[in-house]
């Protein structure tokens, strides 16, 4: 695992690629998470409220920009992780996960990151943050 | 219309317990391959772990009736976590209480009035200790939710 002395400001995670988002995918999140708003596997559902189709759970999205993040420096560590979303993420998209450093507290040995998970060929789809506490 | 009364409402508070299965459920359908979610006997929950309260919450609770927003130009805005510590671990009951946080309005660039809903939902252990928080940003459009934005 990437230890404190690894990490300053503009130290970056490797990105990693995520995807296709099938919906099977948003199924399994919809089943973990208890949400089951249909509009996320109903494409009548969703047609009828003027989608597309059916899209992915934005929480979906953040679930996985947070496990970019855990997996890098540490589910135990991690203090605060918040998300902004952005673009919807449709069936069929694949998402990249970048993050760096942006800011270095040594007295509290923390870390801040800036996250962000972008639609392969679109725009951002989750915006995130997040502060780790690293041994 | 939204009912701006509603801030300092908070919802009854009720427990949750942290299921160990449900922790790894949900780190698989995250995408985590953290040996600390999908291996060792007591994981933490993933950061996103605690929307899995709406499995435990009590049904007509929701300080969200009290705010009486329009679901359909219902939007999620944002969501962040903050815990006091390392994430509680499987076997953790944890007590959980909502509060209406604040609501405030902003012209939106296309949409007309945007009204924002900030709840704030509190995690605290057997002992009392508050262990996780929880703030999520709602957003009710001025017109029906279209294909740009939230989700």
């Amino acid at each position: 695992m990437t230890s404190w002395d690894d990490l300053t400001v503009g130290t970056a995670a490797p990105e990693r690629g995520y995807g296709p988002i099938s919906r099977t995918d948003i199924v399994a999140y919809q089943g973990a998470s208890g949400d089951f708003n249909p509009i996320h596997h109903d494409d009548e559902f969703a047609q009828s409220a003027g989608y597309p189709s059916a899209f992915s759970v934005g929480m979906l999205q953040a679930g996985i920009l947070a496990s970019y993040a855990t997996d890098w420096l540490g589910p135990r560590n991690v203090r605060t992780f918040g998300v902004q979303f952005r673009e919807q993420v449709w069936p069929g998209d694949r998402l990249v996960c970048a993050g760096s450093v942006i800011a270095r507290d040594d007295a509290a040995r923390t870390v801040e990151l800036e996250l962000v998970a972008t639609r392969v060929g679109g725009g951002a789809a989750i915006k995130g943050t997040a502060t780790f506490a690293v041994e | 219309m939204v009912d701006t009364s509603a801030i300092g409402a908070t919802d009854e508070p009720f427990t949750m317990v942290v299921e160990y299965g449900k922790v790894r459920e949900f780190a698989r359908a995250t995408k985590s391959s953290s040996p600390d979610y999908l291996e060792v006997a007591s994981p933490v929950i993933p950061p996103t772990f605690l929307t899995t309260v709406s499995f435990w919450s009590p049904p007509g609770q929701s300080v969200f009736s009290k705010v009486k927003m329009d679901l359909r130009r219902l939007l999620h805005g944002g969501q962040e976590y903050t815990f006091h510590g390392p994430p509680p671990v499987a076997g953790t009951t944890l007590t959980v209480q909502t509060r209406v946080d604040d609501i405030y309005q902003k012209e939106g660039k296309r949409g007309g009035t945007m009204t924002f809903v900030i709840t704030v939902t509190e995690f605290r252990d057997e002992s009392g200790t508050l262990v996780a928080e929880a703030r999520s940003t709602a957003i009710e459009t001025g017109k029906p939710a279209t294909q740009e934005g939230g989700a």
